[in-house]
């Protein structure tokens, strides 16, 4: 398994290479060497996955976790070091596959989108990169190392979001993302350092005697970590990033927004599950919580938005919510006994980063093809763009819950889960697949049928398919929907390590299948024809609550409230204006007056010194009672 | 008396030599013999550190005590060393200029012995030489500040710096008092012996922390930070805040350790209260600051804030990471100044942070550097400023002030937002006339890469911490 190390390396110096040549090098060729690396990758990662599969399960009946390196990179004590090294192990092996497959199928498409685009180049530098950053994210050896790739890759995707740095609105997007994820990450950042300080390792697996000494500071350590994880994850009330950060280029958020990046916190929590099971099991069910309110609130959210891929950015935040959920209800290791949600998660994981990387890849190439994210702008695509239809469709389908697409065996997976847990949790979740598939198909026909496509509106421009760079990852993505549910992924992955059996619970399936057709028809009563009578009803007579939902409950303006109208404004602004105004403006008029005469000290402004010492010899003196008197 | 042993002072004498060679080339060379004035200086300052690149790995004791070395006070002093020559590397096209030329001379020897001055601060085995030290950086540091003296701010600014440092002298000389009156004698290690923690020692304590912290600029002892920071040359400003800082740094926490180690639990209060001031104080201000050089300014305090930390408990790990701490800020404040000075010099004197709208198109390079320097001092991996970070806060974390690392981590959110100000205005904010396009004199351009070499580097080589670590107090 040494190879492995040629997953972090290849990249790597594809960034370099582009990277500091830069413009010296013809656009079409920095995307080959970019794109021909990320292949090499991928068939090293399946390599990977291959060798490891097929090496057998140990004598305990699990996958042995193999970590071919690990080199200390800085002992800070006798037990706590901080290592750096690759860890594989199943759920690993699993990501360096979704994620090198996604990415392979970005950097082949992005060859037709970002065609001629200024910066190419540098595009495909910031591909790498943050290929690289998610790679060496998943195969950490240690929370520390996960820590610093984490940022790594939230520089990356900083760096691609601004992509089109010219546009205000893109700029501002990935400043928020930026601020918000370092917010969280501020959490997960304290969760190590106790973690690190009580537990004295940074190992993902410490040895039972270590924790139990740390016993009642785990739960605290783990619920921090989650927070950093929510954050990458958007979670709400740290959503709200996300649907921000679609100013980035599409390909870009079909890799980072869908696939890799927002389900880090999803890895992040199964990856400490043995230790979330064991010491922390209500921070668990806590984040299961979290998990179903934010599933649900974006999955109301989308129903109203009009711009295609905001649509698609809460629908991701919802999908990750079921992932978070189906760890969440986990009550035990065992998968036969409360323990199916790890596999469930994870299978969703999978399926979910095709689909939705599929969905995300097609709604670049409408937007390529209409020039706008509006679904105003759209409407009766399907005779124009008939690949690109039919892949959306299956991905529609698939992220519905109909089988035999992959969503179907994943969610429903989830879905038993949640009624293993709690029965309210099963009916809930079940009712927000139903959402899904309602705003999902609202989305299909609002682009594909609905009104005929007016040409004219659109300036004489007619829509065409997209090239075949573009459209040979959207067939590949498809066909990966197709038969990904029948993985058997529980031999795989699963929460024990133990090989396992999905069984299809057939009153779990039977009724999502039948709420997903319900919520489908329901979309196509409503949204199919060319005039949408009924949906334009319900949004005048429920104005408010549409209103709401369209300006996502106004979570936006809340944090905007907080921070510019409370913290700078009531805070920065009073201390800047006490400093220009009060201080300055105090002495500059007591230096007038004392030094009229003086022109030449006037200018020197010598009443300014006269306060420094004053607060210098007061706070001198401040510190002396405070010692004193405590 | 044994004269001998003045020859063990390496690191001083060599010190000594450079400022002397200088010196003298300055007073036998004309007009055109100025001309070599800054390579001279910069290739005898590479001598320097090259001699001392290797530190002194044993314990001295000179002159009855007064003058003390261990290795991690040589190291302290190749690290100040390196960040002087960086520095001085950088100054060249400012003392080119015009109305600088010919008093280019006096800008290298006040320099140095402000440098020599520190090492005799970070050496001092005793008060008085403490004192010495002290006021050999300071003085000389105020002809600096004041500098372009036909410039209005720059000599309001060294009237305010030699002002400030005269009160905060003068209140430290009276704890020192104190301490005298109450043990009867101004040794290190017999004041350490007889402290008990008396109200009046308390009050020695706290005027002798005010004086250092003057030079630190920590809140409430920074008011003079601004002003001078702004008015004073640019390169002096970028000396200033890493060198004379460090030096203050380093020092307070020797004698905090080694003279009030019997009163730690008073000086983590102070420290406690004093550090969540500077970073809290320091990080509401910089947000509204229009001029880069103020702005600067107010980072520098938060950043001692963060310096500080290490010092907390007095642990052996606090030290480490606060000597790592203090190199890693050096090598990101050098590259910020450097790319302040070059802009400023090649366009007349803008230093607002509009006038740093669109860098990019015209000069990416500086661009870049600035922006790794950014990163780096708002701690974010992969860069050194990251792995500083983390290392004092462990540190401060593992000695048991959780509450203090909390606070300091929510500061470096804001702290970051503050940073990614200035990006954004490099790459985003519209500017009708960008700076235009230009091409610094090679002193700086090798300074700038060695910067952003470190600012890559010395995080991820783990040795550096390693090494530093391995020197013992």
């Amino acid at each position: 398994m040494e190879h492995t190390i040629f997953l972090l390396a290849l990249p790597f110096l594809s960034f370099l290479l582009v990277g500091l040549l830069g413009t010296c090098l013809k656009p079409k060729v920095a995307g080959l060497v970019g794109t021909l690396s990320i292949a090499a990758v991928a068939v090293l990662a399946y390599v990977t996955a291959f060798l490891y599969f097929t090496a057998g399960r140990g004598a305990d009946g699990a996958f042995a976790t193999l970590m071919p390196y690990n080199f200390t990179w800085l002992p800070l004590t006798e037990t706590l070091k901080i290592e750096m090294g690759i860890l594989l192990d199943p759920i690993s092996v699993m990501m360096l596959v979704v994620i090198s497959t996604v990415s392979l199928m970005v950097h082949i498409y992005s060859f037709g989108y970002m065609d001629g685009e200024r910066g190419f180049q540098r595009y495909y530098a910031f591909l790498s990169l943050f290929t690289m950053s998610m790679l060496g994210l998943v195969v950490a050896t240690n929370i520390f190392q996960m820590y610093v790739f984490w940022e790594l890759v939230g520089v990356s995707s900083y760096l691609l979001i601004g992509f089109y740095y010219k546009k205000p609105e893109a700029i501002a997007a990935s400043k928020k993302a930026f601020i918000v994820t370092r917010f969280a990450d501020l959490g997960f950042l304290i969760g190590i350092l106790i973690y690190g300080y009580y537990a004295g390792t940074f190992t993902f697996t410490p040895q039972a005697q270590v924790l139990a000494a740390a016993g009642t500071m785990m739960p605290l350590a783990l619920g921090l970590m989650f927070v950093g994880g929510a954050g990458k994850s958007a979670m709400f009330p740290l959503h709200i990033w996300l649907p921000d950060a679609m100013e980035g280029p599409t390909p870009v958020s079909a890799l980072i927004h869908a696939a890799t990046m927002v389900v880090a916190g999803v890895y992040l929590v199964a990856r400490m599950f043995p230790l979330f099971i064991g010491y922390g099991p209500e921070v668990l069910h806590l984040t299961a919580y979290v998990g179903a309110f934010t599933a649900l609130f974006a999955a109301v959210v989308a129903c109203v938005q009009t711009d295609i891929k905001r649509v698609l950015a809460f629908s991701t935040i919802s999908q990750i919510g079921f992932m978070i959920v189906a760890l969440g209800v986990c009550t035990s290791a065992d998968p036969h006994a409360g323990g199916l949600g790890y596999m469930a998660s994870m299978f969703h994981l999978f399926t979910h980063a095709m689909f939705k990387a599929l969905l995300f890849l097609c709604a670049g190439a409408i937007i390529h093809a209409v020039h706008s994210n509006e679904m105003a702008a759209m409407g009766g695509l399907r005779k124009y763009m008939p690949v690109t239809h039919a892949t959306f469709l299956i991905a529609c389908l698939a992220i519905a819950g109909i089988p035999p697409f992959s969503g179907f065996f994943s969610k429903d997976e989830i879905l038993a889960a949640c009624f293993q847990f709690a029965p309210w949790m099963g009916v809930l979740m079940t009712f927000i697949a139903g959402l899904t598939a309602f705003y999902m198909f609202r989305l299909y026909y609002n682009i594909f049928w609905a009104k005929p496509y007016d040409a004219a509106q659109a300036g004489g421009h007619t829509p065409h398919e997209a090239p075949k760079s573009m459209t040979i990852p959207l067939v590949f993505l498809a066909a990966v929907t197709c038969v990904a549910g029948f993985i058997p992924f529980g031999h795989f992955v699963s929460s024990d390590g133990q090989a396992y059996d999905i069984h299809l619970s057939l009153p779990v399936a039977l009724t999502s299948v039948v709420v997903a057709l319900v919520a489908i028809g329901l979309a196509t009563w409503m949204y199919k024809g060319a005039a949408q009578p009924v949906a334009d009803r319900l949004a005048t007579t429920f104005k408010g609550l549409h209103h709401a939902a369209y300006r996502r409950f106004y979570i936006d303006e809340v944090y905007q409230f907080i921070t510019h109208k409370i913290i700078f404004r009531c805070i920065s602004t009073p201390i800047a204006w006490f400093d220009r105004h009060v201080v300055d403006g105090f002495m500059n008029s007591l230096a007038w007056v004392t030094n009229a005469a003086s022109v030449r000290i006037r200018g020197l402004q010598s009443g300014n010194i006269q306060t420094y010492t004053m607060v210098f010899l007061g706070g001198a003196l401040l510190l002396v009672v405070i010692l004193l008197l405590f | 008396m044994d004269y001998s042993q003045v020859l063990l002072m390496r690191s001083e004498l060599s010190l000594l030599a450079v400022i002397i060679i200088l010196f003298v080339y300055d007073l036998v060379a004309g007009e055109r013999g100025r001309r070599y004035m800054h390579p001279l200086a910069c290739v005898l300052m590479l001598a320097h550190v090259l001699v001392n690149i290797v530190p002194q790995a044993d314990t001295l004791e000179l002159f009855g005590g007064m003058y003390r070395s261990v290795p991690m006070i040589s190291l302290v002093k190749t690290i100040l060393s390196v960040g002087t020559l960086v520095a001085v590397m950088q100054s060249g096209e400012w003392l080119r200029r015009e109305d600088t030329r010919y008093k280019q001379g006096e800008f290298y020897t006040l320099t140095l012995f402000t440098l020599l001055g520190m090492f005799f601060m970070v050496s001092a085995g005793h008060f008085l030489m403490f004192v010495i030290g002290l006021e050999l950086a300071s003085i000389p540091m105020a002809c600096l500040v004041a500098f372009d003296k036909y410039k209005h701010h720059s000599a309001e600014a060294g009237a305010k710096y030699i002002l400030s440092a005269m009160f905060s002298s003068g209140l430290m000389m009276y704890g020192l008092s104190f301490v005298y009156g109450t043990t009867g004698t101004l040794y290190f290690d017999d004041v350490a012996a007889q402290l008990t923690g008396t109200p009046l020692q308390i009050m020695a304590l706290v005027f002798f922390f005010a004086g250092l912290g003057f030079k630190i600029s920590l809140v409430p002892f920074h008011l003079w930070t601004a002003d001078v920071y702004e008015g004073a040359p640019t390169n002096v400003t970028a000396y200033l805040s890493v060198i004379s800082k460090a030096a203050a740094a380093f020092t307070l926490l020797v004698v905090l350790v080694k003279v009030f180690g019997p009163m730690m639990a008073a000086w983590d209060t102070m420290l406690f209260w004093v550090i969540i001031a500077s970073i809290t104080v320091a990080n509401l201000f910089a947000i509204r600051q229009t001029n880069i050089k103020r702005f600067f300014a107010f980072s520098s305090i938060s950043q001692a804030g963060y310096l500080m930390l290490g010092a907390m408990g007095g642990t052996p790990g606090g030290m480490t990471s606060m000597v790592f701490y203090a190199l890693v800020y050096m090598i990101a404040n050098l590259a910020v100044f450097g790319v302040i000075s070059a802009i400023e010099q090649r366009t007349d004197g803008k230093v607002s942070i509009s006038d740093y709208d669109g860098l990019y198109r015209t000069n990416p390079r500086l661009t870049l550097v600035m922006t790794l320097a950014l990163f780096s001092l708002g701690g974010i991996p992969p860069f050194a400023g990251f792995f500083s970070k983390f290392f004092i806060f462990m540190a401060a974390f593992g000695a048991g002030f959780k509450v203090l690392v909390f606070v300091a981590l929510v500061n470096t959110i804001i702290s970051l937002y503050y940073y990614l100000l200035i990006v954004k205005a490099m790459y985003i904010n519209p500017n009708e006339h960008p700076v235009e396009a230009f091409k610094s004199d090679g002193w700086t351009r090798v300074s700038l890469l060695a910067c952003t070499l470190g600012i890559v580097a010395v995080g991820i080589i783990s040795g550096i911490y390693d090494g530093i670590n391995a020197f013992a107090f």
